[in-house]
């Protein structure tokens, strides 16, 4: 556990060089205390993988007090009990049609395609950061059997909803964006909805498991090819 | 209807409030004004609410013409602006009737001219803010870039104060800049040698600029490790890639990212660098984050103790 100033009125806790669910349970909780006990002097928070940066209102409180407000919500921390962040099931639609990457990904693996389908959907993810864009969630961590390096020139189009995989690391694009993840299929539902309350349907913390639909399906849900 | 019509937008004119804070969890950044010192003035200029939705106009050529009597103020950059073909001068309140056209040139000394209207433009919030992210498509119109024949809508003004900034107090662009840091984030992964290149190096702009970061060339820096585990970035971040040119981050940056950082440029400085052009020198200057602290609350209470003068 490390803290460092980040800028003038900025903190960031370091909890561990490397990502956990634990680690991330420990920046969740961290996050929580923190919101209470800083109030209104808190301007925001920023949530990753393994930190947790902490941006607070420098004309109305000072690094002393902060830093003491940390040093209380680590204490805290110790003695909590883990929280399991919520389940969110999130359908996907695998397929060659709506997965352009995924026969490759699935030669490289040397698996069959229903193979990859069943180890993605199997697995558990959980929320470990979210930023890049909107909405744009981190999920981990990917079964190392599906795991697969960025394309070496990525797309100037990946469609909203895309479920790819990069590395360890999955997500669903929140939005029409450039991209160079691998794309194995398409989830109906939108990740980031400016006029839906709230407009994530996960946070970081939470944990997200993926439920294959077929094509019918994936239509009726609102999706869109 | 009580407007401004956009007749031409300019290269980048944006709508913006102070920003969008507290949404961070979200991957929103913060938007906002890139030099909040000319942007605070132009709506103390027409005595608005500190956080009134106002113009960011880069570079130049925005024109508008008033469907209503009201009133503005333009700071920041002097892009020569015109009414109705008469040039006019910037840092004070102005009288507009309906009919006038504005029209801004091109800046010749800074980047960024801003503009604000009495009462503010009456732009719906999004995520409690109206600045515009065109790469989160959020704020504004639509999360646009103003467009031509867009409507700005605005109240009907009869009677407002006419105030002027004090000569003095009007900011010189054209002067190099010292970009005062705050070492942190992974500073101790810069070893002695790279920490004293990189503030005694002279710097300059790059033509790589835009609302995420500036990018500067001149003497590389390395830092002992590649990359890091992707971390919250606050706003001013000084990010250095394998490359080795600092790259400053500015308002619309991303909310993480896994490049090793040195540490941060106060506020009161990437406003500064905002208004520089490619090509134009620039240097680090090392303080303490006591140092920062004083030099920010000192600035807040120097700029609301600065009496504007009144006209008439």
């Amino acid at each position: 556990m490390r803290i460092e100033i980040a800028g003038e009125n900025s903190v960031i806790i370091y909890f561990a060089e490397q990502t956990s669910a634990a680690v991330s349970a420990s920046v969740q909780q961290t996050m929580h205390t923190l919101e209470n006990l800083l109030g209104k002097h808190l301007i925001d928070m920023v949530p990753s993988y393994a930190s947790l940066l902490v941006i607070y209102d420098a004309f109305n409180t000072d690094q002393y007090f902060v830093r003491s407000c940390i040093a209380q919500a680590l204490t805290q921390l110790a003695s909590a009990e883990s929280q399991p962040g919520n389940l969110i099931e999130l359908p996907a639609y695998y397929s060659t049609e709506s997965g352009p990457d995924l026969a490759q990904l699935a030669n490289n693996a040397k698996l069959s395609v229903d193979e990859v389908i069943a180890i993605h959907s199997a697995q558990e993810y959980r929320v470990y950061a979210i930023g890049f864009a909107p909405g744009f969630a981190y999920l981990g961590e990917v079964d190392p059997r599906i795991a697969a390096p960025r394309l070496s020139t990525p797309r100037l189009k990946v469609p909203r909803g895309a479920v790819a995989i990069a590395d360890r690391q999955t997500a669903v694009y929140p939005a029409q964006s450039p991209g160079g993840w691998n794309l194995i299929g398409l989830c109906p539902t939108r990740m980031f909805n400016p006029s839906n309350k709230p407009s994530m349907p996960v946070q970081v913390g939470d944990r997200v498991k993926f439920a294959p639909i077929d094509r019918a399906q994936f239509l009726a849900l609102g999706g869109e090819l | 209807m009580n407007a401004f019509t956009v007749k031409q937008p300019g290269l980048l004119t944006l709508i913006q409030d102070r920003g969008r804070y507290g949404q961070h969890r979200l991957g929103l950044t913060n938007g906002g004004p890139l030099d909040t010192s000319a942007f605070d003035w132009a709506n103390r200029l027409c005595s608005n609410d500190i956080n009134a939705t106002a113009l960011e106009i880069s570079i130049g050529g925005l024109v508008l013409e008033a469907q209503s009597d009201t009133f503005i103020a333009i700071t920041g950059a002097d892009m020569g602006v015109k009414i109705n073909h008469q040039v006019v001068a910037m840092w004070c309140t102005l009288k507009i009737t309906a009919g006038d056209t504005i029209s801004f040139g091109f800046a010749t000394a800074g980047a960024r001219a801003y503009l604000a209207v009495a009462d503010g433009f009456q732009i719906a919030a999004s995520f409690t803010s109206t600045a515009t992210v065109c790469r989160e498509a959020i704020g504004g119109i639509d999360g646009n870039k103003l467009k031509a024949d867009d409507s700005l809508p605005c109240a009907s003004i009869a009677k407002r104060m006419l105030l002027s900034l004090p000569e003095p107090e009007i900011p010189d662009y054209s002067q190099p800049v010292s970009l005062r840091v705050i070492l942190g984030y992974q500073q101790a992964s810069f070893d002695q040698v790279q920490q004293r290149l990189f503030f005694t190096s002279q710097y300059q702009l790059s033509d790589k600029i835009d609302r995420m970061g500036f990018r500067l060339q001149g003497q590389a820096i390395h830092s002992a490790i590649e990359g890091i585990l992707s971390e919250g970035i606050c706003h001013g971040a000084i990010q250095i890639p394998g490359d080795g040119q600092p790259i400053v981050l500015m308002n619309d940056r991303q909310t993480i990212g896994g490049y090793p950082k040195i540490g941060s440029v106060i506020a009161l400085d990437t406003a500064r660098l905002s208004q520089l052009m490619p090509g134009q020198e620039i240097s680090f200057e090392q303080i303490s984050l006591e140092h920062a602290h004083n030099i920010n609350h000192l600035a807040k209470v120097r700029q609301q103790s600065i009496a504007l003068i009144e006209h008439r």
